[in-house]
């Protein structure tokens, strides 16, 4: 067994450089030396070679698995489970050596044969302060194959030659990182910048460097917004479509179209506990398309026995039918209260809606976010397919256009109304399939956004698609620009009014139908 | 417009005498039986019936204001509430400052939420209100010019129907984010509250509570009459018109915008003379006055007392409100369904409210017409 060691140990030697050899296999000795200050300088010098075999003797000693062994003061390994042979002697640690283990092995993990090890260790030199890490991670980078690995390299070795070289150094570093909006970055920049004896130079190119980052900030800034505001228009979008369809056709503001949308969102928290209760756990991620139909039916039936037995004796009166819906609204919430308690109701993502991914520097777009966007436009052409390819289409068009004159014509107006109810209805119920993936699914889900549909319909114009594409981007989009300068609610106050104003300068909305139809 | 016609055809000698009776039974009749009858006596009306009852008066004014404008002008605003709201912002307010040093940070200048949250001095909105006279002027004022610019921009464009109702609805749903807000200065979440004193008579006192009380029942015959007095005058003929046959009107010479405008106006100070009244009586004004369902809720007051009569509205305010305190004790879950098949079954089955169940002498002559057309 000893020889074998023996042997084992003498071959690996021998496969290295002579003299680094030689230094690797002293200090690796001087880890068993008696006193701690010995052991420390071996620890340290250790770190400072920068040899990656070094790792497994220093994290046994910080575990205490370094063992010497009692006859020829040989140093042993012992796995982490394995007892060790009765004539080896435990390694002491104390907490000094602890701690400059931790940092040796920070530095040795750049030469770990692992790569993620190598590019965690890139990553932590960009705070390790120490002299020679300069030198090591140049040393790093010179053998080092991976891209990212190298790129996090050299990231961590500007960083360091900010600390410590030249200004010359300095300034090319500065350079290298100019562009970066990593906090830490900055903050090391603006502590250069604040020094005092700085070269003008250096500061010069200090300052290149924040400019260049403060624009790269700002573009980051914009292009987030962007995509928030995209995200809340798609929102937005979904939930005044079913709205825009039943004002435009029957000239009916239904107060109860947010109970749509929470009927739809407790459809889907229904079929989710079914899914949990009755199908494997690989099927759960099915669960989303599931309750897309079963939230179109649910709310679209529902819809269409609003319709009938209330809405329908209201027509021509539609102050009063305001009126009546918001009852609608009232009686559904408390329903849902009853039945499914006042608490929120947790709907969880699916695995495949949940994470995101970086679209620049430091700004992550969820998933979830995009599905709904890409899914709220599908949906839109969908619509659109739906009114200007079927029969049914035509029908709700010239009803919308002209309902005397498409009477007159033989169209069944009567079910084209409860038929275009439905549709609205079921839109808001798949609207509220959307919503429970990015909200709480409560009682006042449909509360929270009937005030915003209802100004998206009234800025877009009513009957319309298009307007009520270009009206809910719009305001999802300004709104998310105008947060950061005014804050939240100051913001949507500001749209709020805007929306007011925006009315006396078009009372029929962004795209009003013309001719004819606008008299009705 | 010749006063003395307005008068004449205002209230028939029957209605006088209604009115009068009515009037005194609550002037009069409830403080006397709160304060001069004996506690145990079956007659007495105990105490917390009449800061109730003021609340209710304060409702029948804003549901009367309401049903000024809709009823009669065909405007269906869901934003009565924000100007009601805002008289009590404005009274409580007044009410704040006569808190003085007896605050819990003992702040002599500001009123406590502010110390909360650092501020040195009154913002300059706040000057002033330590006089009654101001804060009452404000009262009228500030939800007067509010009514005035938003139904300026409103009418001149022709802006009506539902569209009008949607204006409204976000106008007092911005107003409700605002007022969340603490920097704004009116209190934040919490609004204004801990009032101690009225005009120097504490606020908690039995005696202040009968006062206001009926300084409400006042406001209310006041209110009745002047709006009485509108709709019976030629200008109350063409607000009807308007609200039947906008466009004919117009076409017929009168100025529809410039009567939409006044009665928009007059009725939004109406209603903030209602918040004013209200605010003393409960004792705290806070941002959830402004939320949109309150001011829906106005409308069915107006809906189940019937439209375009007035005291329909009066009363339908009383009965609702009843309802709710009734309802809202004994079975909560029950309320909101009530209210909801309340809203449906007025609108589908009862378009004229209780007053169209009533004979009511002058109404009865009124036909039932179809809301105005779009």
């Amino acid at each position: 067994m000893r020889r074998v060691f023996a042997i084992a140990f003498v071959l690996l030697i021998a496969a290295l450089p002579a003299r680094a050899a030689d230094r690797f296999e002293d200090l690796v000795g001087k880890l068993g030396a008696d006193s701690f200050a010995e052991k420390i300088e071996a620890a340290q010098a250790l770190g400072e070679l920068g040899d990656g075999r070094a790792i497994a003797q220093l994290r046994a000693l910080a575990d205490g698995r370094l063992y010497v062994r009692q006859s020829d003061k040989q140093i042993v390994v012992v796995a982490p489970d394995a007892t060790p042979a009765a004539d080896l002697d435990k390694v002491r640690v104390n907490n000094r050596l602890r701690n400059v283990i931790a940092t040796s092995l920070s530095s040795l993990m750049l030469f770990s044969p692992e790569r993620a090890d190598r590019l965690a260790g890139a990553k932590e030199a960009f705070s390790n302060d120490s002299a020679g890490i300069t030198a090591l991670l140049e040393r790093a980078l010179a053998g080092e194959k991976d891209p990212e690995v190298r790129d996090a390299m050299a990231f961590s070795l500007n960083a360091a030659k900010l600390r410590t070289g030249s200004d010359a150094d300095r300034v090319a570093a500065v350079k290298e990182l100019s562009g970066s909006v990593d906090p830490k970055v900055l903050n090391l920049l603006s502590e250069l910048r604040n020094d005092p004896k700085i070269v003008p130079a250096l500061a010069a190119a200090i300052d290149q460097a924040m400019a260049a980052s403060d624009t790269k900030r700002r573009v980051i800034a914009i292009v987030e917004s962007l995509f928030q505001g995209v995200s809340l228009g798609s929102v937005l979008l979904l939930a005044a479509i079913g709205l825009a369809i039943t004002f435009g056709v029957m000239g009916v503001i239904n107060m109860a179209h947010g109970e749509m949308i929470m009927v739809g969102a407790y459809a889907t928290y229904v079929v989710q506990e079914l899914f949990r209760a009755w199908l494997p756990a690989s099927m759960f991620g099915w669960y989303l398309p599931a309750a897309l139909p079963v939230a179109f039916v649910a709310a679209g039936a529902l819809g269409v026995v609003i319709e009938q037995s209330v809405i329908r004796w209201l027509y021509s009166r539609p102050l009063e039918t305001l009126l009546a819906t918001w009852g609608v609204s009232l009686i559904l919430q408390q329903l849902v209260r009853t039945i499914f308690g006042a608490p929120n109701k947790e709907v969880s993502n699916p695995g495949w809606m949940t994470g995101g991914v970086e679209v620049v520097g430091g700004f992550l777009a969820t998933w979830n976010r995009i599905y709904i966007i890409v899914f709220c436009f599908l949906f839109l052409i969908a619509i659109a397919a739906l009114l200007h390819r079927t029969a049914f289409g035509l029908h709700m068009r010239a009803v919308t256009q002209n309902r005397d004159m498409a009477r007159a014509m033989g169209i069944p107006t009567g079910r084209v109304d409860a038929l275009t109810f439905g549709l609205g209805s079921g839109i808001a119920g798949v609207a509220g399939v959307a919503l429970s993936q990015i909200g709480n699914v409560s009682p006042n889900l449909g509360q929270i956004y009937i005030v915003d549909s209802f100004l998206v319909v009234v800025f877009g114009g009513v009957g319309n698609l298009w307007g009520t594409l270009v009206g809910a981007l719009t305001l999802g989009i300004i709104n998310k620009f105008l947060e950061p300068v005014a804050g939240a609610v100051l913001g949507k106050v500001v749209v709020l009014v805007a929306i007011i104003l925006f009315i006396q300068k078009r009372p029929r909305g962004l795209f009003a139908l013309k001719g004819r139809a606008a008299e009705a | 417009m010749p006063a003395i016609h307005g008068m004449r055809t205002m209230l028939g000698p029957r209605g006088w005498a209604a009115f009068v009776a009515v009037g005194l039974a609550l002037a009069l009749g409830v403080p006397l039986l709160n304060l001069a009858t004996d506690p145990a006596s079956a007659l007495h009306v105990p105490d917390y019936l009449v800061p109730l009852l003021g609340k209710y008066a304060c409702y029948a004014i804003l549901a009367i204001s309401l049903d000024l404008v809709w009823g009669y002008a065909g405007i269906l605003s869901l934003g009565h509430g924000a100007f009601f709201a805002l008289g009590g912002y404005c009274m409580g307010m007044y009410l704040m400052r006569q808190i003085g040093a007896r605050g819990v940070y003992k702040n002599a200048m500001l009123p406590d939420f502010m110390v909360f949250l650092n501020w040195k001095e009154l913002p300059w909105y706040w000057h002033g209100f330590d006089q009654f006279a101001f804060a009452l002027l404000m009262v009228m004022l500030v939800p007067g010019l509010l009514a005035l610019v938003v139904g300026w921009f409103a009418f001149r464009s022709r802006v009506s129907g539902v569209y009008i109702s949607i204006v409204t609805q976000a106008l007092t749903f911005a107003l409700l984010l605002s007022f969340f807000r603490n920097d704004m200065g009116f209190g934040g979440n919490n609004g204004l509250t801990d009032f101690k004193d009225i005009l120097g008579w504490n606020i908690q006192a039995r005696e202040t509570r009968v006062g206001l009380y009926v300084a409400s029942v006042a406001m209310l015959g006041l209110t009745y009459l002047l709006c009485r007095y509108i709709v019976a005058s030629k200008l109350g003929r063409v607000l009807v018109a308007v609200r039947d046959a906008e466009s004919r009107v117009r076409f017929l010479g009168y100025s529809v915008t410039g009567a939409k405008l006044f009665v928009f106006t007059l009725s939004a100070v109406l209603a903030g003379l209602a918040g004013a009244l209200y605010v003393p009586q409960v004792g705290i004004i806070n941002p959830s006055e402004f939320s949109p369902g309150n001011s829906i809720e106005i409308a069915v007051w107006v809906a189940v007392g019937g439209r375009g009569t007035l005291v329909g509205a009066a009363a339908g305010a009383f009965l609702v409100n009843a309802a709710k305190t009734y309802l809202t004790g004994a079975a909560p879950e029950i309320w909101l369904f009530f209210l909801g098949a309340l809203f449906i079954v007025v609108t589908l089955i009862m378009p004229r409210g209780i007053a169209g169940l009533v004979r009511w002498p002058r109404i009865a002559r009124r036909r039932d017409v179809p809301a105005a057309a779009e």
